[in-house]
């Protein structure tokens, strides 16, 4: 304010100003939990990515003598009841649900939250975008799924392949019955964000309303957005290995982590290990987001950067 | 003053309205309106600054969002700077945005909380004008230093400012495009007193480097003593009395204004124990139902029969000086 310390500033040369995002990333660094999540989740990526190129072991491959085997050199994990390595099943698995679970979490965040933006921010769509959401939210879901899969399995396969259409049927599924919440929640905090005084000062400058959304509205909503993007990612792992336990899903020799699991089941007394290895990657990998998504909402806070 | 007639009119205001629609029952039928501004006219002179005060309630700052267009009149005629901006589209009215700005009454509700102040000065640049980034950023670092902010500041977010740094992110923001009318909404009502004197000092030196009009909204009688030129008495949704300053606090003509000016506290302990003030009773009525006849016609002290039948008009009776009020009737 005093005359004294502009000029000394102005000698030092103020400091530009940089992008928002390195101040997030100042932040998350500081978050203990986030960044080991984060670490996590990579480790967890290569794991599936890059490991099938180390263990070399096909996950379809049938080696009749070592079935039901417990952790050997030959297989880490076991072998299922065919003989199947469990380590190459798991890796194969986890790209399948980690891609599911993105894919899925990202549809149902997209449609959430522009459905909620839409109605929160236009009164005139308010109505029928939020009854909409009702008539989501009242359809049964088993039912709904059952029409979907029957209805268009069959073409998707025919136009994309058997797994790749599966996998668009899938994510579709999971997302277009998962994104009511994601509305509600953004619909009220936007309603809420309209009424504030900077919204109107953004209206005095001129500014047009999709900028006002992208701008003053979006950054504002983040903190719920993210909370339920977490949230969803486990929630969309947990129903694609519903859905594949009812042969709704991908087909029962594909393996994903859920798939596993449920086929673990049946020999839980005998090899306990075939259930705990794909929970617990299911588990880890779900915390390990939650844990990011946790610091990434804390980071892009201003409020709470810095603390 | 009273010169001030022949001055080039900025702001012309007539008629103007605002109501809000009361809904009610079931099917949301529309069973009355909020007259939160009621038939209100007056000019705004380039260079000079009117103050519109009134008690809290009584339309000040809607008047003031009106005159912006930040909500659509329900009638009458709004000219700025020769255009009438009453009717106009949102997109027309978009490019009439730079002339006409706002400073806001709660400068920690007024700025986003996740924009750096660069980017909440620069944003008006960014809407209306096709700078480069470096040029930008020249034009905001300009900006905070006529506001007296250091320029170091521009990376910080608004929680990490005091009120008046706050106010001044406001100003400098309303500042940014060389607007020439501004409309202050209680700029200072939410500051420290301390704080008050430095923003207020802030807007006339600002107003004039840079000759800025500006529309001051407060109920701070003494603070829009010292800043405006004119003075606007609202009550309940119109303007009751419009007069140059001096004449306003010296003779006020209306009842209404003498009961506000008798409020001024007093310094003085002795005359404040003295002083003969107009206590009014009862409350303001409710917008929604304003009484017959004039509307100050339920506390005024010197009511008469005709004030509960008819409205008495807005008028000059003496040159420059408006009032709406019986008593005036020569």
């Amino acid at each position: 304010m005093t005359d004294a310390s502009s000029s000394t500033s102005e000698q030092v040369g103020y400091t530009k100003p940089r992008s928002q995002w390195w101040d997030v990333w100042d932040q998350f660094k500081t978050h203990k939990g986030a960044v080991m999540g984060a670490a996590f989740f990579i480790a967890v990526l290569i794991f599936v990515y890059v490991g099938p190129y180390i263990w070399t072991l096909d996950a379809q491959y049938i080696d009749i003598r070592a079935r039901n085997q417990g952790p050997s050199l030959a297989h880490p994990m076991g072998a299922d009841q065919l003989g199947r390595d469990m380590l190459a099943r798991i890796m194969a698995g986890g790209r399948t649900s980690i891609a599911v679970g993105l894919t899925a979490m990202l549809l149902s965040l997209v449609v959430g939250t522009f459905v909620g933006v839409l109605a929160g921010y236009f009164r005139r769509v308010d109505g029928l975008l939020m009854r909409l959401t009702d008539l989501f939210l009242a359809l049964p879901l088993l039912p709904l799924l059952l029409v979907i899969i029957m209805l268009f399995r069959d073409p998707l396969r025919a136009t994309f392949g058997p797994e790749q259409g599966i996998f668009i049927l899938i994510v579709f599924v999971i997302g277009i019955t998962s994104w009511m919440q994601t509305a509600r929640i953004v619909r009220g905090d936007v309603l809420a964000l309209k009424e504030r005084e900077f919204v109107l000062a953004a209206r005095s400058i001129g500014t047009p309303p999709h900028r006002m959304i992208l701008r003053h509205v979006l950054p504002n909503v983040l903190s719920p957005i993210m909370v339920s993007a977490t949230l969803g990612i486990a929630t969309a792992i947990i129903t694609e290995s519903a859905l594949s336990f009812l042969g709704l899903g991908f087909p029962s020799d594909f393996p994903t982590w859920g798939r596993l699991l449920f086929d673990g089941t049946d020999w839980l007394q005998r090899n306990p290990e075939r259930v705990i290895w794909p929970g617990l990657a299911i588990s880890l990998t779900v915390l390990s987001v939650n844990y990011i998504g946790d610091g990434l909402r804390d980071a892009l806070d201003p409020r709470i950067r810095g603390r | 003053m009273f010169d001030d007639t022949s001055r080039k009119t900025l702001v012309t205001v007539r008629g103007l309205k605002m109501y809000f629609p009361i809904r009610t029952g079931l099917l949301r039928r529309h069973t009355g309106d909020v007259k939160a501004v009621d038939d209100v006219s007056f000019d705004i002179y380039e260079g000079e600054t009117l103050g519109l005060v009134g008690e809290s309630g009584c339309g000040k700052s809607t008047c003031g969002r009106v005159v912006l267009r930040l909500y659509d009149p329900t009638e009458g005629t709004i000219s700025i700077d020769g255009t009438d901006i009453s009717t106009q589209g949102q997109g027309a009215l978009r490019k009439m945005r730079p002339v006409m700005q706002m400073v806001f009454q709660d400068p920690q509700a007024s700025l986003n909380p996740r924009m750096t102040v660069a980017d909440i000065i620069g944003e008006p640049l960014v809407e209306h004008t096709k700078l480069k980034k470096a040029e930008r950023l020249d034009r905001i670092y300009d900006l905070m230093d006529a506001v007296g902010l250091n320029r170091d500041f521009a990376n910080r977010y608004p929680h990490e400012f005091s009120g008046g740094q706050r106010q001044r992110i406001g100003i400098a923001r309303a500042l940014a495009l060389n607007p020439k009318f501004i409309v202050c909404d209680e700029p200072i009502a939410a500051l420290d007193v301390s704080i008050q004197a430095q923003v207020v000092n802030l807007l006339e030196e600002l107003q004039e480097e840079f000759g800025l009009t500006y529309l001051f909204i407060s109920h701070d009688l003494s603070m829009v003593r010292h800043i405006a030129d004119r003075v606007a008495v609202m009550y309940l949704g119109k303007i009751v009395e419009l007069a140059p300053r001096d004449g306003l606090y010296t003779a006020p003509l209306h009842p209404y204004t003498e009961a506000l000016l008798s409020a001024v506290p007093e310094p003085d302990p002795v005359a404040h124990d003295t002083a003969n003030r107009t206590i009014l009773q009862g409350d303001v009525p409710s917008p929604a139902n304003p009484p017959k006849g004039c509307n100050f016609c339920t506390r005024c002290p010197r009511v008469m029969d005709i004030c509960h039948h008819e409205d008495p008009a807005f008028r000059e009776v003496q040159p420059g000086r408006f009032v709406a009020c019986h008593l005036h009737n020569s």
